[in-house]
């Protein structure tokens, strides 16, 4: 075991993929030299030389377009979105191209592509540099979405993305990047749970709180903070949001009775509102109260003085947590 | 009105020689066969076509043949409800057989979805050209089995999967290339720009191979460009050539001089093909609404198999039994191509989940499931209904 920080835990990562397989090449803007605006590919072009870590043009489309032409020559990219807010200039790449690729070719021709994007809020970043975009790929057929929130399942995750056969998105929660945490680099990421399965955080009886990225911390708090009350809270990460691993889900829900999901993104249309409307499919019959979702508004992601009003904190969710038991709570009276 | 000069613009014309390359043969148009059907001489590229026998011009000639067939014969088979659209090539069968027959077999194509010509030159099984139009699947063969692509629907997208692809060939060190057919429209999506950024930069192994049939459905090049299009590829510090489009050998002479310096590690060519849509966009399109009957004369005139006959008919070659073999060729291929697509099996209800991913997916295994029994509930599964109703 080693103590890194979730920046350094996908560095290590994606230096293990690059070394097993000489396919794997990384691509994006400033992640030479400079090693990334966040330094997560620091000193890997050093090490792996220029055709394997590509400083590319400033051109999101292009990176990601030229991408799924290296791996119709049977490479493995791994790309760089520098920025959240940046990916949409990449759009039709993403959802047209890479993702109906193995569709339209009947199977003929692999996409393992990684695309990995740092998202989210809570650093005082100027407007784009906060975004939440994850509901738009998780709704795109052909992507696979995912997100660590831990150091360790950062530097397995990212080695599992990049063997997956399929694109996948990775998003990476960027104001978790300095966190730390002890990592088992030795750990072989083909013994490790799949990047597809949700994990039971902290176990607990009488809510259900789901939330996957940044927000996982803040739900684990929030279940700590609600045991002093003496409410137990079973804190999962969801890991995967496309697929999500709904029968995780299902079965803490099915012991709880109460749902409470969290995201930053916002709350119409969002990975919140597929959750609540699976699980309430799945097990009705099990449910004591709707579910409850604790997410950012639906607005541009505001200005950085504005955006704690935003995000979900500590005391939105653990007001979530109240709703969902039936607890005094801040729309107390306007319910039912 | 839109004329022959259409995107070539004002000012440009006259200046042509200094911005050029090829050593000074610019963006002048390079023609080795007048639509007469005299061969001209051209310093510059006739080394390069110096090879092409007479059997090999006859061979030529087979392919423009039977291009426009197999054409025409796809028009036919939508007119009769069997194929649900199809994007005719009419009038540029030269540019497309010029450049594939230009090419080695490992050399990989990335075709916009009219280059029907090329893939039946690449070897594409015919009934496999027409899988797509007929609604039998989204792509209709396996990539690798002939080194060209699937043809791509959104426009100029694939000048990015052909750069990376030439990215590949660099870094294994390998002397094959890549091209990439676009139309004039295309010139102006942002993808082939960054396609070109791209490509100069790492001067990956590419030819950009620009078909300027004159429009884009309904708009003229003009409005993609007021330089030629072939300027398009100076700016990024490409070597650029502009030939006719309509003739063959000038056509093949242009693409070989892009991949001999492709595979030198000269990195890449961009050609300006000038040609003309003879026909409409698609079988959806009425070209009667926007195009003056005065320009297609004139295009026609300059008809890129016309020229070809006439050459060999000075040349002694466009004998009695030549016109009947290609003829029966022709013949042969559009009763293939006819039979291959009314047999055509429809795809299994099931087949709406296959291919989305390589791996299991949870939620796509669910809703196969689901659907599964939902078809199963109803006994006789030819009774299932679909969402246009029972078929």
């Amino acid at each position: 075991m080693t103590q890194l920080t979730f920046a350094r835990a996908i560095n290590s990562g994606l230096r293990k993929s690059l070394e097993n397989d000489p396919k794997v090449v990384l691509m994006g803007e400033d992640i030479g030299t400079l090693g990334g605006v966040f330094r997560v590919t620091d000193g890997l072009q050093k090490d792996f030389g220029k055709h394997r870590v590509i400083d590319t043009p400033l051109a999101e489309s292009g990176i990601v377009g030229t991408a799924v032409g290296l791996a119709y020559r049977g490479y493995r990219p791994v790309v760089e979105i520098q920025f959240d807010g940046f990916v949409y200039s990449a759009f039709d790449q993403i959802v047209s191209q890479l993702a109906k690729m193995h569709y339209r070719t009947r199977g003929a021709v692999k996409m393992p592509i990684t695309i990995r994007i740092p998202f989210g809020g809570g650093i005082g970043s100027p407007e784009h540099h906060s975004e939440s975009p994850e509901a738009y790929f998780a709704h795109t057929a052909g992507l696979r979405v995912i997100t660590p929130a831990s150091p360790q399942d950062a530097h397995t995750m990212i080695q599992q993305a990049i063997s997956c056969d399929d694109p996948v998105i990775f998003f990476e929660p960027k104001r978790r990047y300095h966190d730390k945490g002890e990592v088992d680099e030795s750990l072989d990421p083909n013994s490790a749970p799949p990047m597809g399965q949700a994990r039971v955080v902290t176990d607990g009886r009488d809510v259900t709180l789901v939330a996957y990225g940044p927000l996982v911390k803040t739900a684990r708090d929030a279940a700590t903070a609600a045991a002093d009350e003496g409410v137990s809270v079973e804190v999962i990460d969801l890991r995967s949001l496309a697929p999500v691993d709904f029968a995780t889900v299902e079965a803490s829900v099915r012991k709880t009775g109460r749902l409470v999901i969290t995201h930053e993104a916002g709350q119409s249309g969002g990975l919140g509102a597929e959750v609540a409307a699976s699980i309430t499919e799945r097990c009705f019959y099990h449910l004591e109260a709707a579910p409850v979702r604790i997410t950012g508004f639906d607005v541009p992601y505001p200005y950085s003085k504005l955006e704690m009003h935003h995000l979900p904190s500590l005391d939105r969710i653990l007001d979530g947590v109240d709703r969902a038991l039936g607890r005094p709570n801040s729309l107390s009276g306007l319910e039912g | 009105m839109v004329t022959d000069d259409a995107g070539q613009g004002g000012t440009t014309a006259g200046r042509d020689n200094k911005t050029g390359h090829q050593g000074g043969a610019g963006h002048n148009l390079v023609q080795l066969i007048t639509p007469a059907g005299e061969r001209v001489s051209h310093p510059e590229y006739d080394p390069w076509v110096r090879d092409v026998s007479d059997e090999q011009l006859c061979s030529l000639y087979e392919d423009l043949v039977v291009v426009r067939r197999i054409d025409q014969e796809a028009t036919a088979l939508q007119r009769q409800g069997e194929l649900g659209l199809w994007p005719p090539l009419l009038g540029q069968e030269a540019s497309q057989v010029g450049s594939v027959r230009s090419l080695r077999d490992d050399d990989f194509i990335f075709p916009s979805y009219r280059e029907n010509g090329v893939a039946y030159c690449r070897g594409v099984d015919l009934t496999d050209i027409l899988r797509v139009w007929r609604g039998n699947a989204s792509g209709g063969w396996d990539p690798y089995t002939v080194n060209m692509a699937i043809p791509q629907i959104v426009i100029g997208a694939q000048t990015l999967h052909a750069t990376g692809y030439a990215m590949g060939i660099q870094n294994d060190g390998a002397d094959s290339a890549a091209i990439v057919y676009f139309g004039d429209g295309a010139t102006s999506k942002g993808d082939v720009n960054e396609a070109m950024v791209f490509a100069a930069s790492y001067q990956v192994p590419l030819v950009f191979f620009c078909q300027n049939n004159h429009w884009a459905i309904s708009e003229p090049v003009r409005l993609q460009s007021h330089t030629h299009l072939a300027e398009r590829g100076t700016g990024f510090g490409m070597p650029s050539m502009r030939v006719d489009g309509n003739d063959v050998l000038a056509v093949m002479a242009a693409t070989r001089v892009a991949l001999d310096r492709a595979r030198r590690g000269g990195g890449p060519t961009f050609i300006e093909a000038v040609t003309y849509r003879m026909g409409p966009h698609t079988t959806a399109d009425d070209p009667t609404r926007y195009r003056d009957a005065n320009e297609l004369e004139d295009w026609a005139a300059k008809d890129p198999i016309g020229r070809v006959h006439a050459l060999l008919d000075r040349k002694g070659l466009f004998t009695e039994e030549f016109e009947s073999s290609v003829r029966t060729k022709a013949d042969s291929v559009a009763r293939e191509l006819r039979a291959g697509c009314v047999g055509m099996p429809d795809p299994e209800p099931l087949d709406v989940f296959k291919h989305v991913y390589s791996t299991p997916n949870s939620w796509l295994d669910r809703q196969q499931d689901h659907y599964s029994r939902y078809l199963a509930s109803f006994g006789d599964p030819a009774g299932a209904i679909t969402e246009e109703g029972a078929r």
